[in-house]
């Protein structure tokens, strides 16, 4: 055995250490999956052997669970062979992995996990299959099931055994949402026996096996009851009927998943652990060959990873340590940039007009800080040298030195070249310029630049201290130096990259745009408003388009509306909703969350928002029933109408890479994290199908849903986008 | 196919469904055998001639499980050759076992049977029996489930009836029932309870509150805004995603009581009546059920109501009255509005609102509440009808003879 290391002592009891050689955390690999059996049937059959103790060999944590790479190359079913034959491989596959851990539970001898790291997934499940737990109180100790995040089903167990311990209802956030457990909290949850110094836990197990060793799990003795009772029980049928309403309410039915494990419990509950853990087997793989479980893993766990190592970052350039930046404008985005800078110790100099206003956007790290320092976070030394970090002032001298400038001023372009000038005169010939612009052309901004070569974008979203991307835009003159250089920045403050070319809205503000500008379209078609924002919502978004206008606020989109009028000129169309737009900023001072009404009005006690009443006289409502088909066209439309344009970003070549787009669109504007982005929608629908969608939608609606060339083609050709991409990488 | 008339109709009063009702120290399978006992004792019925029982019950478990009708039909001493059959439709449960009873008829396998039904609300809960629906996150999710009193709000909220409009039907519900009561007009069908020495129990509907105000009613609070807000609204919505807000206006007071009762019907064939000497009071003339979108639930009632009319070859206009259990007001209220009935015509005795609704028996009690109706005030034919959970509706129409 490669895996894991078994030491028999002098008491019988066998030391079994588990550690994957070549890596530097333990997971479930292929080859650990099959030599659990061989430990079990070691611990089985020698006699010599009274109970074993199970630990990790690793200081970096006990099992981070299944290698998700690993298990998002496996394609589900075999080739040759009927359908069944391949969906029956594909289950017994599957259910190795409880098989194995259902013979550790029943091998009849005592077996004691001793958890001294972390525990995640298959990792905690491993360790509920044994009779007894003991855990290490460290601070970096957690213990949970994180597969319904990345849209899988804890498929080794957790399903059956969590809710048999702790019942379904303390259960379910652990399930549904993947939330990690303390030490502490799971004795008190009784997920553990025991919660001892880091150093004792070999011990402590050895100790249980030695003197109190039951070899029989609970749910393996006749008296077991479920804690608060299976599904049809008083209490028990209560947590079913809620947590399925509760389910639906947080979910909209999105996330196969989430669904997936409530059935396995429910179903799982009513029968013996055997049979049970067959349940849990076969919606594993349900879930596991889902498009969602696919565009998930790939693009918040895979792609996620390989973006956040920079896989977007032009080799041959040395790393570029970025020490000291500085920050043009105080207001809400520099502020938030200062701050993570900071926060990653990059010193930083927050430069504004005047030293009150840049004062001001130190104020906001403070704040951050305080809080932090106050609810225990963080101590206050560390507070107080992250704050020595950023160096206010209004004066340009202090540019000096930098590796790196953010402008983040007003969306003015004479402004932005006159603090472009400023800042360079100040910097090194080796220096980055970076504008954190979300609209205007990085091209164009370059102009005002004595090194165009240098400038780049840099676009952070708001509030930058919460939202993990950063795109990068870059400039027809910008240079791959300059690209890696920024690469490099932005990995230093712990945000995800991507790499865009130039282009209006770039990639993220162009894709979300049409989100809200579609709803837009169907208030003036004269569908009610409750509908457009309820289904909005019902897609997956973060809200509907309405609100989200109101949040964004309305102004802004009317100025973009000028703005684009004014550039565009003959080319511009003028869209139904733009007369509704430009009533309600200009004529009645309705501009969205921020002044209390909008399409909403915000009642000022704080309680919630409601749809405006004059909405109807403004907009008169023609369809205000919604019946399936209307809602299903609805979601239809505004989730296509955001991948459609995430398309034509890659025929414009304004994105290069699928992994960049999806991860782009989850983190930048919130795009329906279950289908993987929009991208994924795309390759999960088949190119052919969402082609003839978009077109019917086209004809029905207007040109904006033509499909590009570069999707007709692939439909012609049977491809995917990331079938497309992998082939490009591999011949590059 | 022959023709179904029904011969007598007889129900216990309704007792208030709780441990302090006085029918709560009466089993269930005593109120289903008194209903028995009278059915044959006011006709002098040769008990050999009954081909079949079929009684509705809900919550078919613990004194209500294992077949009640069968063991009603033994314990009322019944020949031992009749056979019984419990059946569950939820609410229109008693008008189902009618429906069966009648199609038995004409289908040709009975001569003569009994339809109607039996719930002991106090003694075997609501929801006794689980059931997968609401419970398995399968059809749960499926049929986007919530519990009936939230789609009755969706009801108000989708066709406009404010609290103030549910409250006043309630108030006229309870109006009308204690008029009926006064005068005497349940009196033909209502056979009091006998406790266990044959000592009379209960011998009037016991939630009946003539003083209903629309001040007294306003004092009561929503029943269905907490569970609401938890979570069901959220549902309800994404299924009737045009509702910004649910709007909870039922309470206690405008929706069904919980209550305890039994009720049966016989119906036979005109041949067998005329050989036992029974009295044809009505033909039934038409029934449907249907189902309709389950997670609003209860605007059944519109199209079985159409699609019984339909099959009757009758149109809205040619039924003189209109008899709509009342689940809740705002399920009454969008019937009248969807048919286009004046309240003149619906209801007119009152309903569960102010008399209970014992779910297994109700459909059948108003049966026999028709019956007596169209004799009292000499009218031709009515329509009888019910919501039912998970979007159903059954329904029956009578003519008298």
């Amino acid at each position: 055995m490669e895996n894991f290391k078994i030491d028999v002592d002098a008491d019988g009891v066998a030391l079994v250490t588990f550690d994957v050689p070549g890596r530097t955390m333990n997971t479930l690999t292929a080859s650990v999956i099959r030599e659990v059996g061989e430990v079990v049937e070691r611990i089985k059959t020698d006699a010599a052997i009274k109970g074993a103790v199970i630990t990790s060999g690793k200081t970096t944590g006990f099992c981070a669970g299944a290698d998700l790479g690993e298990l998002g190359a496996q394609a589900p079913g075999g080739a040759g062979g009927s359908k069944e034959d391949a969906l029956r491989a594909t289950f017994d596959a599957a259910f190795a992995l409880n098989k194995a851990f259902r013979a550790l539970e029943t091998c009849g001898k005592p077996v004691a996990a001793a958890i001294n790291g972390l525990a995640l997934g298959g990792g905690l499940e491993i360790t509920l299959a044994c009779h007894y737990r003991v855990v290490a109180d460290a601070p970096k100790v957690q213990l949970g099931l994180p597969e319904a995040k990345v849209g899988l089903l804890p498929g080794a167990g957790g399903t059956q055994r969590l809710p048999r311990l702790m019942g379904v209802m303390a259960a379910a956030p652990y399930l549904l949402e993947g939330k990690s457990m303390k030490p502490a909290e799971a004795l008190a949850a009784k997920v553990v026996h025991e919660v001892v110094a880091p150093d004792q836990v070999v011990e402590a197990a050895k100790t249980w096996v030695k003197t109190k060793g039951d070899p029989v799990a609970p749910w393996d003795k006749k008296d077991f009851k479920i804690p608060g009772g299976g599904p049809y029980t008083p209490g028990g049928a209560q947590v079913f009927i809620m947590g399925n309403a509760m389910l639906r309410k947080q979910t909209y039915g999105n996330y196969p998943a989430q669904m997936n494990i409530l059935k396995a419990v429910y179903e799982g509950l009513q029968v013996p652990i055997d049979a049970a853990l067959r349940i849990e087997s076969r919606y594993f793989v349900k879930t596991m060959s889902s498009p969602q479980a696919k565009g998930m893993i790939r693009t918040l766990f895979l792609s996620m990873q390989e973006l956040g190592k920079g896989s977007g970052r032009p080799a041959g350039v040395p790393h570029y340590d970025v020490k000291k930046v500085a920050v043009i404008g105080a207001g809400m985005m520099g502020a938030g940039i200062a701050y993570v800078q900071a926060m990653a110790g990059v010193e930083t100099i927050l430069i504004d007009t005047t030293q009150e206003a840049a004062d001001k956007g130190k104020g906001y790290a403070q704040g951050l800080v305080d809080k932090a320092v106050k609810r225990g976070k963080m101590t206050a030394e560390k507070g107080a040298a992250i704050l020595a970090l950023i160096h206010p002032t209004a004066d340009y001298d202090q540019v000096k030195g930098s590796d790196l400038v953010i402008e983040a001023v007003f969306e003015n372009r004479d402004i932005k070249a006159e603090v472009t000038k400023k800042a360079e005169a100040q910097l090194a010939e080796t220096a980055v310029f970076g504008s954190n612009t979300s609209t205007l052309p990085i091209t164009g901004l370059a102009k005002a630049s004595v090194r165009p070569a240098n400038f780049i974008g840099i676009h952070f979203f708001s509030p930058v201290d919460k939202m993990g991307l950063v795109e990068i835009i870059l400039g027809k003159e910008t240079s791959p130096e300059t690209l890696a250089k920024s690469i490099d920045y932005v990995l230093k403050i712990k945000k995800t990259p991507i790499v865009v070319n130039d282009s209006r809205g770039f990639y993220t503000s162009r894709c979300f745009g049409t989100f809200v500008q579609e709803g837009l379209e169907m208030l003036a078609e004269g569908i009610a408003p409750a509908i457009i924002d309820n289904v909005g919502r019902a897609t997956g978004m973060p809200r509907g388009p309405l609100e989200m206008n109101d949040d964004v606020a309305l102004d802004l989109s009317y100025k973009i509306t000028e703005q684009t009028k004014k550039d565009l000129g003959d080319k511009y169309e003028e869209r139904p909703f733009s007369p509704v737009v430009e009533k309600m900023v200009v004529e009645l001072g309705r501009l969205g969350r921020k002044n209390g009404k909008g399409f909403y009005d915000y009642p000022t006690d704080g309680g919630a928002k409601r749809l405006w009443p004059g909405l109807s006289e403004l907009v008169p409502v023609k369809t205000a029933d919604a019946d399936q088909a209307l809602i299903e066209e609805i979601r239809t439309r505004l989730l296509y109408r955001q991948a459609v344009e995430a398309a034509r970003c890659f025929e414009e070549n304004v994105v290069t890479d699928p992994r960049e787009a999806d991860v782009g669109a989850i983190l930048g504007w919130g795009f329906a994290p279950w289908t993987g982005g929009p991208i994924s929608l795309i390759d999960g629908v088949g190119a052919a199908r969402f082609v003839e969608t978009c077109d019917q939608l086209a004809q029905k609606y207007g040109a904006r849903f033509s499909p590009p060339q570069i999707l007709r083609d692939m439909a012609a050709k049977g491809e995917s986008f990331y079938g497309r991409f992998a082939a490009k990488a591999k011949a590059a | 196919m022959a023709d179904a008339y029904i011969f007598d109709a007889v129900r216990t009063p309704r007792g208030k469904g709780k441990k302090d009702g006085s029918l709560h120290e009466i089993t269930a399978l005593s109120l289903a055998t008194q209903v028995l006992e009278a059915l044959r004792d006011r006709n002098g019925l040769d008990t050999s001639k009954v081909d079949d029982v079929v009684l509705g019950c809900v919550a078919p478990v613990g004194e209500q499980g294992s077949d009640i009708a069968r063991t009603a039909v033994l314990t009322a001493d019944y020949a031992q050759s009749v056979a019984g059959v419990q059946i569950n439709r939820f609410c229109a449960s008693g008008l189902e076992a009618c429906n069966m009873a009648a199609a038995k008829v004409m289908a040709g396998e009975a001569d003569l049977a009994i339809g109607g039904g039996v719930e002991s609300m106090s003694r075997v809960p609501m929801g006794s029996d689980g059931g997968a629906w609401p419970t398995d996150p399968t059809s749960a999710f499926k049929t986007y489930f919530a519990p009936q009193g939230v789609s009755a709000d969706l009801i108000a909220t989708l066709y406009g009836f404010s609290r103030d409009d549910v409250d006043a039907y309630a108030v006229e519900s309870q109006t009308r029932a204690a008029r009926s009561w006064a005068e005497g007009r349940f009196k033909k069908s209502v056979v009091p309870v006998k406790d266990q020495l044959g000592l009379t129990l209960l011998d009037h509907d016991e939630t009946v509150r003539a003083q209903t105000t629309m001040q007294t009613l306003a004092s009561l609070s929503p029943s269905f805004t907490m569970p609401g807000e938890m979570a069901f609204d959220a549902v309800v919505t994404q299924r009737y995603p045009q509702v910004e807000k649910v709007n909870h206006v039922h309470h206690a007071g405008n929706s069904s009581g919980i209550v305890d009762g039994a009720a049966g019907v016989l119906i036979g064939t005109k041949a067998m009546g005329e050989a036992l000497g029974l009295k044809a009071r009505a033909r039934i003339k038409a029934m449907a059920s249907i189902g309709s979108e389950p997670s609003i639930m209860l605007t059944g009632p519109e199209f079985v109501s159409r699609k019984a009319l339909q099959r009757a070859g009758m149109s809205v206009g040619d039924i003189d009255l209109y008899e709509l259990n009342e689940a809740f007001a705002a399920v009454v209220l969008r019937y009248m509005q969807a048919l286009d009935l004046d309240h003149a015509k619906v209801n007119v005795n009152g309903g569960a609102i102010a008399m209970g609704h014992p779910l297994g028996a109700t459909g059948a009690m108003i049966l026999g509440t028709m019956v007596d109706e169209l004799e009292r005030s000499d009218k031709q034919t009515a329509l009888i009808n019910l919501c039912v959970g998970a979007g159903m509706g059954t329904a029956t129409i009578i003519e008298r003879v």
